[in-house]
């Protein structure tokens, strides 16, 4: 009997496969965006030491546990300015924050709008499963209209953000929207977003089964695909503030913001030389070779 | 290490202790700093600001002290060192960033120019009420270092020294000035920079493979690597094994946190940093620190004039405190006297430290002003009776 190839996984070298299993619930789509994101950076041809991950706190807060770059795991909404720091201290990073809709736009959402402001070059991929999943499933700023949460058991009554149109409007370089059911246009804009310099800002919209689908009796994983493949349009270029999501309409998905505006450290050179002429120092990486 | 030459402004200086601070971070290799506006610590980032371009390195003004507090330590794991710096109300903010530098050992420096509180308080007048937050604002066991300088040259040596201690034990630091010492404008005397010392990170030499970013050294301090090398390394604010990976379960946890609180505890010897006079026949010792030992001082002189042997033991490092020292000290003498800009915060560190051994008397004064010498003149004699 001839042995049997062995069979790897392509985005196998990217993970932490010695901390699997994940801790992720059977149907989740966090898993998903991190295999398009695996494929995105493998094609991107990149150095992968030089490719950083920071999270903050929730389900989606734990990818930077699994992947196999330098990672960090940062605090509840602080990913961005860690981030900051980061990208600012070693400009020869590509620094992807990766984490959840409550992190990023409740506890985080000042620093989501000023580091678009300043356009520093990071990479922010948002997994919006609609939820704060982490603590049980309570209300977040992405959650629609009479949505049932831990927190809103009769229904929500808050408008919430349409995050696309949040992140132009404070001056990200690139937006975007997909779901975890399209899984070659989300990995080709985490491509689009490794190349490009400048903030740039990618929602996923991710099923949460085990606390978003269940409690609103919108059935599990392999349903959520389902709602999102008859609900989702293409609509590459559409004005952000048309793209709004609600509980049961239509899914706008698509590029909908690719622009050139200098990024912070380029507006910060500039600016220096300018006036300090020859007496402007660039800060020396510390590490860069 | 000798100290980076662009960053020592070598020569003779008439500046208060907020700039003086600000020179003592670029002389210690501070090449990073964020900050947000808070009276009376702004002028520590606005020197920082105009200095920086021409040295080699970044000051960016965050949307609030969250961001600014764990923005350095982004910068550290980049590879620079970096510091932040506020008062008060900023420094509450603070809190939850200064636990996960304590918790992922990320050497950075927080410098709290204090001003009076609770609350927004008086933005513009002293205080020194903050001692106890430095030591335990942020939730969970962990170990504080934490100085606390009394002139503008001390804002200068002592703030090299806050940075080199941090890269030492891998801790954030806390650097406790006061409104009155940060505005007070002195002559400050910056040496050059092959007098100037400065501990270098405590990199590792293990390659990629054999290297376990939370295995410690036999000072319990781990060795650092930074983005960027190929270590494809983790961290995390959760509970971690050697590895950096989460591990969140009772062993794991009792064998961190009882390092973390270990690496600075052992050290205490070393970290004890005070500065004395009049001990060998003193029968009360003013134990104070920061500005509120300036004004001691006269109080000695008034007591010693009135023949009681009064001493001083000024507190250098407040964080770790030096209990052993101060117990030593207590068995040989009466009694404590210790004024302070609070309502008894080291008081009763001095007193817990004396173990009984000798009275510890409190001088209280609520912020907004220093003390009048008087006040604690009539504590030192009455503890002489
Ligand atoms: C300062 C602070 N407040 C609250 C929490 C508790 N907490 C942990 S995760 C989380 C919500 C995460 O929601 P989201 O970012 O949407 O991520 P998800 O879990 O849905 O992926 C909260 C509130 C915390 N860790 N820190
Ligand atoms: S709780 Fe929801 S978001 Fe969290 S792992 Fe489970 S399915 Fe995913």
């Amino acid at each position: 009997m001839s042995a049997l190839p062995e069979i790897v996984n392509p985005v196998e070298p990217l993970l932490r496969t010695e901390r699997m299993p994940h801790i992720w619930c059977p149907g989740c789509g966090i898993g998903t965006t991190v295999n398009c994101f695996a494929r995105a950076l493998l094609e991107s041809q990149r150095n992968l030491d030089r490719v950083a991950v920071v999270s903050g706190i929730g389900c989606s807060g734990r990818v930077a546990g699994y992947v196999k770059l330098d990672s960090f795991h940062t605090t509840h909404g602080r990913a961005i300015p860690f981030a900051t720091g980061l990208k600012l201290a070693n400009p020869s990073l590509e620094v992807v924050v990766y984490s959840g809709d409550g992190d990023l736009f409740a506890i985080g959402g000042n620093h989501f709008i000023h580091a678009a402001r300043r356009n520093v070059d990071i990479k922010v991929i948002c997994v919006n499963n609609l939820i704060y999943a982490m603590t049980g499933g309570q209300t977040g700023p992405a959650t629609p209209s009479t949505a049932i949460t831990a927190t809103a058991p009769y229904g929500c009554y808050e408008p919430s953000f349409n995050l696309c149109a949040l992140a132009e409007a404070a001056g990200a370089s690139y937006v975007a929207r997909w779901t975890t059911f399209h899984v070659r246009q989300l990995t080709k804009s985490m491509g689009e977003v490794l190349r490009k310099r400048g903030f740039c800002f990618i929602e996923v919209l991710s099923p949460c089964p085990t606390l978003y689908q269940r409690r609103n009796k919108m059935g599990d994983g392999l349903d959520t695909m389902k709602f999102y493949k008859e609900k989702s349009r293409v609509r590459n270029g559409a004005p952000t503030s048309e793209v709004a999501l609600t509980k049961d309409g239509e899914i706008a998905v698509g590029k909908f913001v690719d622009r050139e505006r200098p990024d912070y450290i380029e507006s910060m050179r500039g600016r220096l030389s300018e006036q300090l002429g020859d007496r402007y120092v660039e800060m020396e990486c510390p590490v860069c070779q | 290490m000798q100290a980076d030459p662009r960053g020592v402004l070598t020569g003779i200086h008439f500046i208060d202790g907020d700039h003086a601070c600000c020179e003592g971070a670029l002389a210690a290799g501070a090449r990073f700093a964020a900050g947000y506006p808070i009276t009376p610590s702004t002028e520590v980032v606005e020197r920082f600001a105009a200095r920086i371009p021409t040295v080699g390195g970044i000051f960016i003004q965050m949307e609030d002290e969250l961001a600014a507090s764990i923005t350095i330590q982004g910068a550290v794991w980049g590879g620079a060192k970096a510091f932040t710096v506020t008062s008060g109300p900023g420094f509450s903010l603070m809190m939850e960033h200064i636990g996960y530098a304590a918790m992922t050992e990320t050497p950075c420096v927080f410098v709290n120019v204090q001003r009076g509180g609770p609350s927004t308080g008086l933005p513009t007048l002293p205080a020194q009420a903050d001692m106890m937050q430095a030591r335990w604002g942020s939730h969970g066991d962990y170990e504080i270092i934490a100085l606390s300088p009394n002139s503008p040259q001390e804002c200068f040596d002592l703030t090299v020294r806050a940075f080199n201690l941090s890269e030492e034990y891998r801790t954030p630091v806390m650097f406790m000035m006061d409104e009155c010492v940060g505005h007070m404008t002195e002559k400050v005397v910056i040496p050059p920079a092959e007098q100037v010392e400065v501990y270098p990170r405590r990199h590792t030499r293990r390659a990629p493979g054999a290297y376990k970013p939370y295995e410690p050294e036999a000072d319990l301090v781990p060795e650092m690597v930074h983005a960027g090398e190929g270590y494809r390394f983790h961290i995390t604010g959760l509970t971690h094994d050697e590895w950096g990976y989460p591990n969140m379960n009772v062993a794991t946890q009792d064998r961190l946190v009882r390092r973390l609180q270990q690496k600075i505890r052992a050290a205490e010897d070393r970290l004890t940093m005070v500065d004395e006079h009049g001990l060998e026949d003193a029968e009360v010792v003013v134990v104070s620190y920061g500005i509120t030992s300036r004004v001691a001082e006269r109080a000695i002189e008034m007591a010693r004039q009135r023949g009681v042997k009064a001493g001083r033991c000024r507190l250098i490092g407040v964080w770790p405190f030096p209990d052993r020292h101060l117990k030593a000290l207590a068995a040989r003498v009466k009694a404590f006297v210790v004024p302070e800009i609070n309502l008894g915060q080291i008081a009763r560190e001095g007193e817990r430290a004396a173990g009984g051994a000798a009275r510890t008397i409190p001088v209280t004064h609520a912020g907004g002003g220093v003390h009048r010498p008087q006040d604690i003149l009539e504590a030192i004699m009455e503890a002489a009776r």
